[in-house]
């Protein structure tokens, strides 16, 4: 390879590496110099204060400073979030009002078309069910293994392998569960996991993502297998928190396993557990990898993300597209609102 | 009402050499309020969970009147415990917290509601029943923590250090308030303390343990006046007992310049078991007097006085046998000294101790 091949893309390197240092160097820089002065300028008046030099303020002029200087830390942070978030927020509203280029204004046809074309609607009903199921079967599965194991032998062991999957991407967990459920003819050797144990119980290996609503369910088991490790570990760690004490008071009072479960176990752990399903219920809200990966949203799988994905950049119907991430927007602040007041009443009491 | 036997039982825990409790007999009478007392790690909590099913035993019995309970599950004793954090339901209001053992054993409404008032009235609790446990203060919480024993109406009180998270003046006055209590319901109780203030106010009787080893049962005067061995005789009084091992002559011990005369039988008795020529004498801080130089007194050098209003304690050393040792005299506030001077201390002759020098049983 000759050097003028790559001198080009060596160029850009170097314009990039220097554009990296001076941004951000800069911005360390400011952030240095720019308090130690104001510290300095300070320091000065109240040496100059102290020796008489000029008289000490009679009003305290401490609050627009302070002002200025929360100002001056926020500016960055402000102008990130408008750049990354607030502008694409109002722009994404504003294109879900108008049509498929962004040329003229449609009204609310986009979301007329979201409410009553069949696909659209078929989209927004796969999603409900995995909004449904995944955050209370993750949970479920999470909590009855966090409890099992609780003070087991092998306990460690036991929660790193239910934990494993949160380490594994999306994408990853989907491939290796696009084995599980692969399909070969019947002549042929099954390679999917799913398929073989059919057969050595005497059925016939099937085409699994296929058929709806079967393969949607099958696509949430992916999910529920990533995130059940993560719920685990949250109440595994609440359920070690409940005082030993409180236990003990309990088998003295003379409950039963089945009442230590509902009655002392599950009031205690409540604060965690709606954290856990908050959290699950807004990443399944917002599952695109999974179905991507396994379906591509084909056979009836898709659910909004991928279909707002899809609408935007493979069918340029920016309009539509943009008319689901607000959909989606919307459902997913109310969950944010309660589990704010969750915390902050949590840290109140 | 009940009595409570323990025969010979034994807690050891996995992977320890030393028994946490090591053999304990013990029985408490009908009604009795003992006191388990001792110092941290003596075993006196473990044998209180051992009597609630907490805790297994290991060898031995216990028994909860003629029943062998020693290897029933705690529901099963019939007992109630007060936790030293007092271990409130935090989800439930307090009237759901005196309720619960009761609903658990399906006990009929109306009954429930009967019993948790009468304990409500009994501890000032009544305008706090639809409170949660974090809205009510220490004091009010280890009121609960005694209601929620009390409703059960259970064989056995247990009490695991129940005032040791309350403030010392609120702590004096729910000691009162628990003996009065427990005297009332006349229910066998057990409470474990590590304070032996608490011991010698509220128990009948006390047990002082050491090392998972019952040192001596008896009545608080008792204890005081007659500790069964040294580590009694240091343990209880505040503060504590003058104790010093000294040399053992026919007439007695040989302390300073005096002589602490000893009956021949002590001396004997002394002398066996390779009591080496020594003797362990245990003089009380106020049985002993300050006297003028002349007097024969031993000389203490004045460290620390406190003053306690109506007396002082007068902490200092004094040369001993060629070693210097701690003393502390108990003096009226009248003939307080001052830090740094030289007091006489002369031990009154009639009130010492005597232990053995080796085993440290009393003489």
């Amino acid at each position: 390879m000759e050097f003028e091949d790559i001198s080009p893309k060596l160029v850009m390197l170097l314009y990039g590496l220097v554009g990296f240092v001076v941004v951000v160097g800069g911005l360390l820089l400011l952030l240095d110099t720019v308090p130690a002065f104001f510290g300095r300028r300070r320091e000065r008046r109240l040496v100059a204060i102290a020796a008489g030099d000029i008289p000490a303020p009679t009003r305290r002029p401490r609050k627009p400073r302070e002002f200025g200087y929360a100002l001056f830390f926020l500016f960055p942070v402000l102008v990130l979030l408008a750049i990354g978030l607030v502008v694409p927020a109002i722009r994404t509203t504003l294109l879900s009002f108008m049509n498929g280029d962004s040329s003229e204004f449609v009204g609310f046809d986009n979301y007329n078309w979201m409410f009553t074309n069949d696909d659209a609607v078929k989209v927004l009903l796969n999603s409900l069910l995995w909004v449904v199921l995944v955050p209370t079967v993750a949970t479920s599965v999470g909590l009855i293994y966090a409890v099992l194991v609780d003070k087991a032998r092998l306990e460690a062991v036991a929660k790193s392998l239910i934990f494993l999957p949160m380490a594994i991407s999306f994408v990853g967990a989907s491939i290796i569960w696009r084995f599980v459920y692969a399909y070969r003819s019947e002549e042929q050797d099954q390679i999917g996991l799913l398929n073989q144990i059919v057969v050595w119980f005497g059925g016939t290996p099937k085409q699994w993502l296929l058929d709806s609503p079967l393969n949607t369910l099958l696509l949430i088991v992916v999910m529920v297998w990533i995130q059940a490790g993560f719920a685990m570990v949250i109440l595994s760690a609440a359920i070690k928190a409940i005082p030993a004490d409180i236990v003990e008071a309990a088998r003295l009072d003379g409950v039963t396993a089945w009442q230590m479960f509902w009655r002392v176990t599950m009031p205690s752990i409540r604060p965690a557990l709606i954290v856990v399903i908050v959290a699950i219920t807004v990443a399944t809200m917002k599952i695109f990898d999974i179905v991507r990966t396994m379906t591509n949203g084909n056979y009836d799988t898709n659910v909004i993300a991928l279909e707002m994905y899809n609408q935007s950049f493979r069918y340029q119907q920016t309009g539509q597209g943009s008319a689901l991430a607000v959909f989606l927007f919307v459902l997913v602040i109310p969950i944010v609102i309660f589990q704010i007041r969750n915390l902050r009443k949590q840290r109140e009491g | 009402m009940a009595t409570v036997t323990y025969s010979k039982a034994t807690r050891i825990y996995a992977g320890t050499e030393r028994p946490a409790v090591d053999h304990l007999d013990l029985e408490i009478g009908d009604g009795e309020f003992l006191v388990l007392v001792g110092p941290s790690g003596c075993g006196k909590s473990t044998s209180l969970r051992m009597l609630a099913g907490l805790e297994d035993v290991d060898e031995g019995s216990i028994y909860i009147d003629s029943r062998d309970v020693t290897h029933l599950p705690p529901k099963a004793r019939d007992i109630a415990m007060v936790f030293q954090n007092y271990a409130l339901y935090p989800h439930m209001t307090v009237y759901e917290n005196m309720a619960f053992a009761l609903k658990l054993r399906k006990t009929p409404k109306s009954e429930i509601d009967r019993r948790v008032k009468e304990a409500a009235a009994l501890l000032q609790l009544e305008e706090y029943l639809g409170r949660k446990p974090k809205a009510l203060s220490g004091g009010q919480r280890q009121r609960v923590a005694m209601g929620r024993a009390i409703v059960r109406e259970p064989q056995v009180f247990l009490m695991d250090e129940p005032l040791s998270n309350l403030d010392a003046k609120l702590r004096v006055q729910t000691r009162t308030q628990i003996a009065t209590l427990q005297a009332k319901l006349g229910i066998t109780t057990v409470y474990v303390t590590h304070d032996q203030v608490e011991a010698m106010t509220m128990g009948h009787r006390v047990a002082v343990l050491l090392d998972g080893v019952l040192q001596q049962v008896d009545t608080p005067r008792e204890l005081y006046d007659k500790p069964g061995n040294v580590f009694v005789a240091g343990f209880i009084g505040s503060p504590a007992m003058n104790i010093k091992t000294v040399p053992l002559t026919e007439q007695g011990a040989v302390f300073a310049e005096m002589i602490v005369p000893l009956g021949r039988e002590q001396v004997a008795a002394a002398q066996a078991n390779g009591g080496d020529g020594k003797i362990t004498v245990g003089f009380r801080p106020e049985d002993c007097d300050l006297v003028g130089a002349t007097e024969g007194g031993l000389p203490v050098v004045v460290e620390l006085v406190e003053d306690l209003g109506s007396d002082a304690n007068v902490y200092g050393h004094a040369a001993l046998d060629g070693g210097s040792e701690r003393f502390v005299v108990r003096t009226d506030r009248r003939t307080m000294p001052n830090m740094g001077d030289t007091v006489f201390v002369k031990p009154r002759t009639d009130h010492y101790h005597a232990f053995h020098a080796a085993t440290g049983q009393r003489l």
